[in-house]
């Protein structure tokens, strides 16, 4: 026979094979985020309107007490910021999946799940991708804010890195998981109403959580029990050097349970199987 | 090389044990079914490909033949039936299964915005191979299929016929010894059609991979070859085409295609 065939190889995979991997699939993310301009300078531009308008307009309406991890009074576009910088990774994580549901249309997902590493593995590669593009744009976000006056202490920005990739996971593991029970693009719209607009108004990004049980205890435990609450607290805290460990628990265990539902959903003899193939395939 | 018959291999055993083929058939395809819903796409499907052979997979459109595509290569679950490649199990060693596996779907499954080098080391690193091999490689492949020269082409910038070339050579850049190509030459040319049919029945002959060719095209497949015809989910025939267009007392394949479906020319879409 030819050269050009394999050699028996070992079964399985070495360690530095998994590493290859890892590195290709964020190398194309990046690849991708880097040739779609537009879509880093909108990540950009949402959350910078709703600093320099929203909160600027807000300011006055809105006074905030000193709750932790503030020790001082402080401005409402200060308190807005960690919600922001979690709303960015909200964005991100559903535009990832929004992506994966555009790719498996135009079958360019198919490169990816027919590689022979593990499938869990693979997706689990796509989410740190995809976490480490949304980690990028927050870090643009600080550096424009700090500029209006949003200056968090120097080891903040330190402090929160882990936080943020953590929030990222969570919230690209959640925008998999949507992904794999979405059909067609066009059906990406009500994701937009059911998921982004629901999981970012009933939190603590706009306004703190006992502010809202004044005015409806209901709403209170909504927002109490919405994994983004704690998303974003998790970095407020964070953003002060400061732990939340309720905040980690919450986002720990919604990570860990979006990831699973996320490969339990793409794994072939399961979910993945129940739909026709693409169209105009037979 | 003395190729096995196919109709007569796929009713042994195919892994290696008591397997014609002594490293397991290229790939065995046994008494799979599949169903979306109440419609059943493959029904109790079986047939076998010989290592370093060419297998034209024939159906109209509807047939079931990116249906069984998607589920070799683990894209859909197994419903019922057994697939090994070259022995492996693919519901049991899926890995294994599929490193040894190459494919061209129907649908484009190249980025477009990226290069067509950087789609290739893309691939290479799914396969784990490291970035100095992957660079080689890609730039083996891109100098066979006559792309070298187009290597930092945006892949949308390619012609139907380039991209084509360019996602055969993509599946054999972490070296299979299976490759399947589902109606690769679909929206192309003649001369593109033809360039690529000749390069892949060189693989074959050259570098001893076997070929499932799926396709609805007759003027694709040859005397010689061996054809299963696949017809609303169920195969009607599978052997070299010329045994089974004997066996039929037809004239040539097209005819005995039509009598095996009791399909009328008018009715089909296949093309003489």
């Amino acid at each position: 026979m030819n050269s050009v065939i394999a050699k028996e190889q070992p079964a399985g995979f070495s360690f530095a094979q998994y590493l290859t991997c890892l590195n290709g699939i964020v190398w194309r993310e990046g690849l991708r985020f880097v040739h779609q301009r537009e879509r880093f300078i909108s990540a950009l531009v949402r959350p910078l309107v709703w600093l320099f308008i929203f909160a600027a307009g807000f300011r006055q309406v809105l006074g905030i007490s000193i709750i932790p991890p503030y020790e001082t009074y402080i401005l409402y576009e200060v308190y807005i910021t960690p919600g922001l910088m979690a709303m960015i990774q909200l964005f991100n994580g559903m535009q990832s999946s929004l992506s994966m549901v555009y790719d498996r249309e135009m079958g360019n997902m198919r490169t990816l799940l027919v590689s022979p590493m593990p499938r869990w593995y693979l997706l689990f590669c796509k989410l740190l991708a995809g976490t480490a593009v949304s980690v990028l744009q927050v870090y643009a976000f600080l550096l424009i804010a700090w500029f209006w006056d949003i200056e968090p202490p120097p080891i903040g920005y330190l402090t929160v890195l882990p936080a943020l990739v953590l929030s990222g996971l969570m919230l690209g593991a959640l925008g998999m998981l949507i992904s794999s029970s979405i059909r067609q693009l066009e059906n990406f719209a009500g994701v937009m109403n059911f998921v982004i607009f629901p999981m970012f108004f009933a939190s603590s990004a706009l306004y703190p959580l006992w502010r809202v049980q004044e005015g409806s205890p209901m709403l209170y435990y909504v927002c109490l029990f919405n994994p983004f609450t704690h998303a974003v607290e998790l970095i407020r805290f964070a953003l002060y050097g400061q732990m939340n460990w309720t905040s980690l628990a919450v986002v720990s265990s919604c990570t860990a349970i979006f990831m699973f539902g996320a490969v339990f959903a793409y794994d072939p003899s399961r979910g993945f199987s129940r739909r026709g193939p693409a169209g105009g395939e037979t | 090389m003395m190729k096995p018959d196919v109709s007569t291999a796929c009713d042994k055993a195919t892994g290696p044990h008591g397997s014609p083929y002594p490293g397991g058939a290229a790939l065995a395809i046994e008494g799979v079914s599949h169903s979306y819903g109440a419609r059943r796409a493959l029904d109790d499907v079986s047939f076998t490909i010989a290592p370093a052979s060419f297998t034209a997979l024939l159906g109209l459109n509807g047939a079931g033949k990116s249906t069984l595509f998607s589920v070799v290569t683990r894209l859909f679950g197994i419903q019922a039936g057994r697939i090994s490649i070259f022995g492996h199990d693919i519901r049991l060693a899926p890995g294994e299964a599929l490193r040894l596996l190459g494919v061209v779907f129907q649908p484009r499954t190249l980025d477009l915005d990226l290069s067509a080098t950087q789609n290739l080391l893309y691939h290479a690193a799914l396969h784990g191979i490291d970035r100095r091999e992957a660079r080689l490689r890609a730039g083996e492949v891109l100098a066979r299929i006559g792309l070298a020269d187009r290597a930092g082409s945006k892949v949308r910038d390619l012609s139907g016929g380039q991209m084509r070339r360019l996602e055969i050579a993509r599946a054999l850049l972490h070296r299979p010894r299976l490759l399947l190509l589902d109606e690769a030459t679909v929206g192309l040319d003649v001369k593109a059609r033809a360039d690529i049919l000749h390069h892949v029945r060189r693989l074959v002959t050259e570098q001893g991979i076997g070929v499932l060719w799926a396709t609805h095209l007759f003027d694709e497949i040859v005397p010689s070859d061996n054809v299963v015809i696949l017809h609303q989910g169920r195969i009607l025939a599978q052997g070299e085409v010329v045994r089974i267009v004997a066996e039929a007392k037809a004239r040539d394949l097209y005819s005995t295609f039509m009598h095996l479906t009791g399909t009328t020319p008018a009715s089909g879409s296949a093309v003489p």
